[in-house]
């Protein structure tokens, strides 16, 4: 194991916008954020389905609000065939609608709240995660 | 005025998928090649959301109500079962073969990459899928 590009300090620092925006949420309008949840209910439930779509609206904003006020420009990296990531898409669309959560719902407003639901579901994406990248980089 | 915050907060929570760069699938899928060249920051985010977000959570859950709505409506499922499972270990499958989650993903359609584009499209077929079929746990 090698370690590289570790940025700790801004890692914390946005995980902790992160946590903001997570207790604003829960603090104002009693909900807590978990994206998978929103986004398909967004799409497929009345119930806050207009809260959910200016959510949404926000996470995309967000980033260009960013590049507008900092002139600092947002580089990603996506290496995949669109095929794969046509894969990929479904598996996560399917898997975290299944458990309930992705990353946000179960991995910061479930393990937030010491959900043993939501611990076992973290535990499991990330081995499953760090498993399948194995698997694509070395074999 | 809870449609405001309903904004607000997303627009937050997308600064931070940017600050902390986890709209960069690279940077992910560095985290999760652990025995390959790691790169832990995606714990640190966590561990930062998790620094605010939880204290706060166990402090407000004890008011009455929230401050714009009637009452706080969160998942208090408790049910551990084969789905919850599958679709954990569906989900780490997907995440480990693109590198996107949901958020970082729909963050990054403001970048206009036709990946993420593609990935965000397959993903909602995904969540229809769940509920056509009835499927969640």
């Amino acid at each position: 194991m090698n370690i590289i590009n570790f940025t700790p300090i801004t890692a914390t620092v946005g995980g902790m916008i992160i946590g903001l925006a997570v207790v604003m949420f829960f603090l104002f309008n009693g909900r807590l954020i978990g994206i998978s949840g929103i986004a398909a209910n967004a799409l497929s439930e009345k119930n806050n389905r207009f809260d959910n779509l200016l959510f949404l609206i926000g996470l995309v904003i967000g980033p260009i609000l960013y590049t507008l006020f900092t002139n600092k420009e947002i580089n990603i990296t996506i290496s995949n065939s669109l095929i794969l990531l046509i894969i990929a898409g479904l598996l996560v669309g399917i898997g975290t609608r299944i458990s309930g959560g992705c990353t946000s719902g179960h991995g910061i407003s479930g393990l937030g709240r010491f959900s043993l639901r939501s611990i076992i579901a973290t535990i499991t994406f990330m081995i499953v995660g760090i498993l399948t990248v194995l698997i694509k980089n070395y074999i | 005025m809870n449609k405001l915050i309903s904004l607000l907060a997303g627009i937050i929570f997308g600064i931070g998928l940017v600050v902390s760069e986890m709209v960069n699938p690279k940077k992910v899928l560095s985290f999760l090649d652990v025995f390959g060249n790691w790169d832990p920051s995606l714990a640190f985010v966590m561990i930062g959301a998790l620094i605010i977000s939880s204290p706060l959570f166990h402090l407000i859950k004890n008011n009455k109500k929230p401050l714009l709505a009637d009452s706080f409506n969160y998942s208090k499922k408790k049910n551990i079962n084969k789905r919850l499972i599958i679709g954990a270990a569906l989900f780490g499958a997907g995440w480990g073969l693109g590198g996107l989650c949901p958020g970082p993903a729909i963050s990054s359609i403001a970048l206009l990459n036709i990946n993420s584009i593609t990935f965000v499209v397959a993903m909602f077929v995904g969540f229809y899928l769940v509920k056509f079929f009835k499927l969640s746990s």
